[in-house]
């Protein structure tokens, strides 16, 4: 276990200083997420434009892991199509279950900080709920939970009780 | 040293050794990630002893039958060692006879079993259940079951901000209605001892039953199910040097003869034909199927060793450990203890500015110290203080003073982590 790699002082900062926090007038998807097990809830709106994210904002209540999650996320999916946006969620997800090669090839880039929840099983729900959260706005689900079950998304996660 | 340690520490060691008594925990050797472990988390599940470890061994390895069945040697001694578990259970609690010493699962299995076989035949349509604000979700959702199935209602009492609970309107929620008071006897999330005794003899006047939730209660001080007069009284083994899967239920004999059972199949019944069974006598009628032999003998290891110790010297440990740990946290700035009732057992809920509880957790368990985070089971608790999530230290009497200190020195790590 290696939890000092988890608190890196990019997650940090992201955290003291979120990227893209607020609300979106007009936004175009938006969704709810989350976790009931320790009370977070974050709120993601975003604007397509064509096949396009063009804004993308978040707020809620939660964890430092969950805030920076959030916050790098917004960052790294603004501009960027539906589509790629997917896959990065794809992604993201294999890697805080422990499913994603680092070395090989995928497009996280930064978002690598967050590998060690991998080794934190109560901790994986924070890291994931931004994504999951997003996902659910892509597809126009506006409220999700990460105790959604008949969603494969999150099958797999373990229970955080 | 501060003041309060030179006033605690040299009391402590004469009264209570606590460094011999931890001699008895194996687990309290263990290293995480390199440093040693704190456990802080006993509310949740207590460490078990040596003493207990070596009775469940030598239960399993010479003693081990099924009870009540057979008429061969090992079923007898099985059975015997069996019953005088359940004998040293109703010393400990100070009950009348021992067959109002129900052996179940646990708190969970025995309010599920007092609302199936109390509840589902005595409260019915328009009656009223009381119960906390305080309570832990096992002595919730039973009862809104239950409420649900008959189109009973349910009554909360509320507390006040140190997580005390409102005896004025305790009192004001009795009507013509009420049936059944559930309560627990210490809050699990916050600490807080409640009044039930007074709580008890209110209901009776008006001639209302009471159930006690005692699971946090019995580990940290004396109990006298005779002197309290509940009607019912839950708790577990885990929660007090003993093995999962095993609890008790006690209850007065009246009561639970007029009981129905909640679970059928072998052992509760005295006769089974196709046309009609009759069921066994109390406390066999409630205990359907082959019991946790080994945990049951176990948890009458375990309150051997909690009673050798005694109840009141670890009531006596346990206070110096809240109040030196209540003192030290309270000077750290940014942090504030949720639970401030005037009487408590030895658990400190705590909220730290701008760090969510989540975070403090990881970042304890760096240091190797074993906090619970979040709500405790307890929602409503946390939805009337309006936060989200708390870190909890709870301590038994096996901690020491310099965890304490650790545990402080490991908040303020994690504040500087955030600054
Ligand atoms: C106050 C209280 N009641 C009930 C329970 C449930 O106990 P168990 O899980 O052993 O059934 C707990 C344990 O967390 C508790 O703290």
């Amino acid at each position: 276990m290696n939890t000092k790699s988890l608190y890196q002082e990019v997650i940090l900062d992201h955290n003291r200083k979120p990227r893209n926090y607020g609300i979106l007038d007009n936004a175009s998807h938006h969704a709810v997420g989350h976790n009931p097990l320790c009370g977070d809830r974050l709120d993601i709106s975003l604007n397509l434009s064509g096949e396009h994210i063009n804004h993308i904002a978040f707020h809620g209540e939660s964890c430092a892991i969950c805030k920076a999650s959030a916050s790098m996320m917004t960052a790294a999916v603004k501009g960027k199509t539906r589509a790629d946006a997917e896959i990065l969620i794809q992604e993201f997800r294999d890697m805080a279950l422990g499913k994603l090669n680092l070395d090989g090839h995928h497009h996280l880039g930064r978002l690598t900080v967050f590998a060690g929840v991998r080794d934190l099983p109560t901790r994986v729900k924070c890291a994931i709920l931004p994504w999951h959260t997003l996902h659910a706005a892509l597809n126009s689900v506006t409220t999700t939970s990460t105790e959604v079950t008949d969603d494969s998304m999150h099958a797999p996660v373990d229970s955080a009780s | 040293m501060t003041p309060v340690e030179s006033i605690l520490k040299p009391q402590i060691v004469s009264a209570f050794d606590v460094e011999r008594i931890r001699a008895d925990f194996p687990i309290l050797k263990l290293k995480v990630d390199g440093k040693p472990l704190i456990y802080l988390d006993s509310a949740a599940s207590g460490q078990m002893p040596q003493p207990v470890i070596d009775r469940l061994v030598s239960y399993q390895t010479t003693q081990h039958a099924n009870i009540h069945r057979a008429v061969h040697y090992l079923s007898e001694i099985a059975t015997a060692e069996f019953e005088s578990a359940r004998r040293k259970l109703q010393h400990f609690i100070n009950a009348r006879e021992d067959r109002e010493v129900i052996f179940t699962s646990g708190t969970t299995d025995a309010i599920n079993l007092v609302m199936h076989g109390y509840g589902r035949k005595f409260i019915g349509a328009g009656d009223e259940i009381i119960l906390t604000t305080l309570e832990h979700h096992s002595n919730i959702v039973p009862w809104q079951m239950l409420a649900e199935e008959k189109g009973a209602k349910i009554r909360v009492v509320p507390i006040n901000d140190a997580g005390e609970l409102l005896l004025d309107e305790y009192e004001q929620l009795f009507n013509e209605h009420t049936r059944f008071v559930s309560v627990m006897h210490v809050s699990n999330a916050l600490g807080s001892i409640n009044p039930i005794k007074q709580m008890i003899a209110f209901a009776h006047a008006r001639g209302v039953p009471v159930l006690i939730d005692g699971a946090q209660a019995v580990p940290h001080m004396k109990i006298d199910v005779q002197d309290l007069d509940c009607d019912f009284y839950a708790f577990s083994g885990h929660k007090m040097c003993g093995p999962t899967g095993i609890g008790i239920l006690y209850g007065k004999a009246d009561l639970l003869e007029q009981m129905q059972p909640f679970k059928g199949g072998g052992d509760m019944i005295l006769s089974v034909t196709f046309e009609k069974t009759i069921y066994n006598t109390i406390p066999q009628k409630f205990e359907a199927g082959t019991p946790p032999i080994a945990a049951a003998i176990g948890f009458g290891a375990a309150v051997d060793y909690l009673s050798e110790i005694g109840m009141e010297a670890i009531a006596t440990h346990e206070l110096a450990l809240l109040n030196y740990a209540t003192e030290q946290i309270c000077r750290i700035p940014g942090v504030r203890i949720i639970g401030t009732a005037s009487l408590k057992t030895a658990v400190l809920s705590f909220v730290v500015d701008g760090v969510h509880p989540h975070d403090i957790g990881t970042l304890l368990n760096q240091e190797g110290i074993a906090v619970r985070t979040g709500h405790h089971c307890a929602q409503p608790v946390m939805q009337y203080l309006k936060i989200p999530a708390t870190s909890r230290a709870s301590f038994a009497f096996y901690n020491n003073m310099a965890e304490v200190d650790t545990l402080v020195a490991g908040i303020r790590t994690a504040q500087n982590v955030f600054v």
